[in-house]
């Protein structure tokens, strides 16, 4: 059960049917109140993807390792949701899932409304494609060595059918958009530009097919910080400019801060917190969650992190821990946690976020969980 | 790790499925057909087909080729035609004639080919370490069927010291007289080994030697005992897995030096078999050595993940 | 390609050149225009070819006809500035017009398994999965002959010739340029780039067409080159078995074993054509080589 669901059936039901823009809705930050009407863009259900690790004598499947587990969310139109976690938590697998370049084991998404994959009247996986985009952590690796950047950024329109005089001349459009001179840049080759100029290059290629949601994952991450901040900046103006709803995948607190509207933070595999930016980072409700703000360095010198906020080590994504999968580094961690999994249900009293906690659990069992008042 | 080495086993087992299948094929897909090569052409029809019936050859293909195998399975690889004796006999005889030679050169190649290339690595970018690669590019590019003829052209027609050709003994040499017409084959056999492993063991001993020597470290010319030993135990699985690869070549691929030399090995059988038409004698050749081949080479995966665990997937 | 906005003056064209991007090859072939080395091995190359090709014109003897007279002259007779083999024919006219059928035998079927085992090599890399271990598996088969031995079995058995010679060593070369293809396609198959294109929408062969082959050929061409050298020595080393080029034909292994009894009598004119092998596969090493340097361009 999402969060925004709840909202929806708060605010109404979506104003238009059609397929196409059902207008704008964000979440006002300061209020923590959906404003304008709701209807999610991109609806995650269960979402789960495991590996099987192969081995032994006949190839048998030795280990499975759960790389997404469960995991459900929305995403408003016209947001920035924010996903963040340590390495291992699920989130690049969570991309992939989310653009259908590794198939789910289960678990469904829909987009606009429409169910992807769907034989009867869903959305294809190409009609997917075109309005769902990717871009890559930088690496030399993002871009065909041997293409020209323009032919890069021109491949997803000739691919869908444009000609390819039009293509190129969207190709330029775009990286006059993205802050490069397409008279300079056109007909350069990856290994010709610096690492800010090949992610802007990734950014233009995202936006070639004119999508209205763009996945970024660690986008900014291999950026050093001076160039890390202008793209950063580039992407919200992006954003306004071209009318895009974001899905932000980063392991840097400070970054995902800066420029989601809501945050979504994974812990291997699950979600185990989910809210409006500025509510989670002043209040975070989930132990992971003040574990990980605990451990950002602070410029004020009365934020001082006195003891290691996590202990242990990061348990393996291959046997993760039974029941709640935290409660071997938590330091609130009780008999129940072992033996059941809390569901990511909205606290009581605030609807907008959503915690997967025994703590927060009324009834649950765990000793700081608030006691059931019988009505 | 028994896993592992019957996990190679068992897979070696289609593979040389695959090569009996292939043989047999090539056997049929050749021109005329047996009978033909036995019988001269005057013979009458009714003959050659009561000849083709006793051979069974009247029989659909795979049950041709299903009686062949199991023929071979259980050692029984026929007789000669032109010799009229079981070619098994003759086969393993030869082979033994070719281990005779393999196994010096072997040993002279590798020995040879580590030395020097550890020392041109040990040398980079001194003369020696050029003249290393000038020879290597020389020996790759060197027929070594050609310098058998030059060997022989210089020390047993110009020089007169060693003798042109044949074996002059049996088994194994037990006199200079033998050893003196091992030296020329054993040599002419052990150019490849020599060339192929010392270009290894050069750009391996480089590899360590450069992560090894990085700072201040100037021990030119000094051979460092923790360095060489280090140095060793990491070029080793890589430079014995080449081992055994071209043991094996040695093994199958000797044909060509045998020609030169007229040692009766299994690459001589091979090639008398061929000029006499001598199908079984070929087929069985070429299926045994084909089979020595692919059990050598899992031999060496063995060897290799038993020093290297990273190999046991 | 770009006919966007106006562009400013340029008389030197430095301006358009500064624009126009250096691709991959045009880097590789400025490197290979300083290597003179191989520039000078690859003059050698062609300067074969054309000595070869146009062969009447660099002998004065016809190759086919000798004279018992003339047998086994040795080199520096005049007129026979190479001796003559044993049927009377001159040496150096054998050579030249021989190198004909070395050189086809030597480089054809290298061509014909680029074709064929680049083609399934990148298939088996691209598709993955059944089809990917199918063709791996055949190739096991044929990985488990040295090749020598494959190509001797084929000509063995199937009879000698041209025809059947350029069979025998395009199927010896056809694994391992299968292995090599898959081996390279794989890995290009897994990098980042290739993952967008598919999140473009784009269906295999156009991925391939675009993305893949520009960047697989290099290094499987590079592979194939080198192995002429090797293909020349065994086209020859089949000759000299019997078992490719049949006599009367002049090529290099076959003479080799037809002059085999004369090496008693003239040492020197018996290991001629050996030299001619050798000094071709050479070339073609060191050519392969440099093309190697030259394509290490550092990205």
């Amino acid at each position: 059960m999402s969060v925004a669901k709840d909202a929806a059936l708060l605010v109404g039901a979506p104003r238009s049917n059609a397929r196409g823009k059902l207008g704008r809705s964000t979440v006002d930050t300061g209020t923590g109140e959906l404003v304008g009407q709701t209807w999610p863009l991109l609806a995650v259900e269960n979402l789960t993807k495991h590996f099987a690790l192969k081995g032994g004598l006949l190839n048998r499947t030795k280990a499975v390792v759960q790389a997404v587990d469960g995991v459900s969310f929305d995403v408003q139109t016209g947001e920035t949701l924010g996903i963040v976690g340590e390495s291992g938590c699920g989130k690049s697998t969570t991309a992939r899932l989310l653009m259908h370049l590794i198939p789910p084991d289960i678990g469904s998404i829909v987009f606009d409304g429409l169910v992807v994959g769907a034989a009867d009247g869903g959305l294809s996986h190409r009609d997917l494609h075109r309005q769902m985009q990717m871009v890559f952590q930088e690496s030399y690796a993002s871009l065909n060595p041997r293409l020209p950047v323009a032919m890069s950024i021109a491949f997803g329109p000739l691919v869908h059918g444009l000609a390819k005089s039009a293509a190129l001349k969207r190709a330029m459009k775009l990286l006059e958009a993205v802050g490069l001179d397409p008279m300079l840049f056109a007909n350069r080759y990856p290994h010709e530009l610096s690492g800010g100029q090949r992610q802007r290059i990734n950014i233009a290629r995202a936006l070639a097919l004119e999508p209205r949601i763009v996945i970024l994952d660690e986008a900014v991450s291999a950026l050093d910080k001076s160039v890390e901040a202008q793209v950063l900046n580039l992407l919200v103006d992006l954003k306004a400019q071209f009318d895009l709803t974001y899905v932000f995948i980063s392991h840097d607190l400070n970054v995902v801060r800066y420029i989601s509207d809501r945050v979504m933070v994974m812990y291997l595999g699950k979600v185990v917190e989910i809210g409006p930016v500025d509510h989670l980072y002043r209040d975070p409700q989930h132990p992971y969650t003040q574990a990980l703000l605990s451990a950002m360095p602070s410029m004020d010198p009365r934020r001082r992190t006195l003891k290691a906020p996590l202990t242990g080590d990061p348990p393996n994504p291959i046997s993760p821990p039974s029941g709640c999968r935290f409660r071997t580094r938590c330091p609130f961690a009780e008999a129940v946690c072992e033996t059941a999994s809390p569901a990511l249900l909205a606290p009581p009293g605030e609807e907008l976020r959503a915690v997967a906690c025994h703590m927060r659990v009324p009834g649950s069992g765990h000793s700081r969980a608030a006691t059931v008042v019988s009505a | 790790m028994w896993a592992f080495t019957l996990r190679r086993l068992l897979y070696a087992v289609p593979v040389l499925l695959g090569v009996s299948m292939l043989v047999f094929a090539l056997i049929h897909l050749a021109p005329g057909d047996v009978v033909d090569i036995l019988v001269p052409p005057e013979v009458p029809k009714e003959i050659a087909d009561s000849l083709r019936r006793r051979f069974r050859l009247d029989e659909p293909l795979y049950m041709q080729y299903l009686a062949w195998l199991s023929r071979l399975l259980v050692g029984d690889f026929g007789i000669s035609f032109f010799t009229n004796r079981p070619v098994a006999e003759e086969l393993f005889g030869a082979l033994g004639n070719t281990l005779v030679l393999a196994l010096p050169a072997a040993v002279l190649g590798f020995l040879l080919g580590v030395v020097l290339g550890a020392l041109a690595a040990y040398n980079h970018g001194s003369w020696l370490d050029k003249l290393f690669s000038a020879t290597a590019i020389i020996g790759v590019s060197l027929p070594h069927y050609w310098v058998g003829i030059v060997l022989v052209a210089i020390f047993a027609v110009v020089l007169n010291v060693l003798p042109a050709q044949g074996m002059g003994f049996e088994g194994i040499p037990t006199s200079w007289d033998h050893v003196k017409h091992l030296i020329l084959p054993v040599v002419t056999l052990s150019l490849i080994p020599m060339g192929v492993i010392s270009r290894l063991v050069r750009a391996n001993v480089l590899e360590i030697l450069s992560q090894e020597f990085v700072g201040a470290l100037h021990a030119k010319g000094l051979l460092n005992r923790r360095v060489l030993y280090h140095t060793l135990k990491n070029a080793a699985p890589s430079a014995l897995a080449l081992m055994g690869l071209q043991f094996g070549y040695l093994l199958g691929g000797s044909i060509l030096v045998e020609t030169v030399f007229n040692w009766p090995g299994s690459g001589g059988l091979m090639n008398l078999a061929i000029f006499r038409r001598d199908v079984p004698m070929l087929s069985a050749t070429i299926v045994v050595l084909a089979t020595i081949f692919v059990l050598i080479n899992i031999l060496v995966d063995v060897l290799q993940a038993l020093i290297d665990p990273r190999v046991r997937r | 390609m770009a006919d966007v906005a106006v562009l400013p003056a340029d008389p030197s064209g430095a301006f358009k050149r500064a624009q126009q991007g250096k691709s991959y090859w045009r880097r590789v072939w400025e490197r290979l225009r300083d290597d003179k080395v191989t520039l000078a091995v690859i003059g050698v190359l062609v300067m074969l070819l054309v000595m070869v090709v146009f062969a009447p014109w660099f002998t004065v003897h016809d190759p086919y006809t000798g004279s018992v007279l003339r047998r086994l002259k040795p080199v520096g007779t005049p007129g026979h500035w190479l001796g003559t083999d044993e049927v009377g024919r001159d040496l150096w006219a054998r050579m030249v017009f021989g190198g004909r059928l070395s050189l086809l035998a030597g480089v054809v079927p290298v061509f014909l398994a680029l074709l064929i085992g680049g083609f399934l090599g990148v298939a088996a890399g691209y598709a993955g999965g059944l089809v990917n271990s199918a063709i791996m598996r055949l190739t096991d088969v044929l990985y488990a002959f040295p090749s020598i031995l494959l190509a001797i079995a084929i000509t063995g058995i199937l009879g000698s010739g041209l025809q059947n010679t350029i069979l025998a060593l395009t199927i010896s070369f056809i694994p391992p340029i299968i292995r090599i293809s898959e081996s390279v396609t794989t890995q290009v198959r897994h990098l980042d780039f290739v993952e967008a294109a598919r999140a473009s929408g784009a269906g295999p062969l156009t991925i391939m067409r675009y993305h893949i082959l520009n960047n697989v050929l290099g290094p499987i061409l590079v592979y194939a080159t080198s192995l002429i050298s090797i293909c020349i020595i065994l086209a020859a080393g089949l000759s000299f078995l019997g078992l490719g080029v049949t006599p009367p034909s002049a090529e290099w292994g076959l003479m080799l074993n037809n002059l085999r009894q004369a090496l008693w009598v003239s040492p020197l004119v018996a290991a001629l054509p050996g030299v001619m092998i050798f000094i071709t596969s050479m070339c073609f090493n060191l050519t392969s080589d440099g093309l190697r340097q030259a394509m290490d361009v550092r990205l």
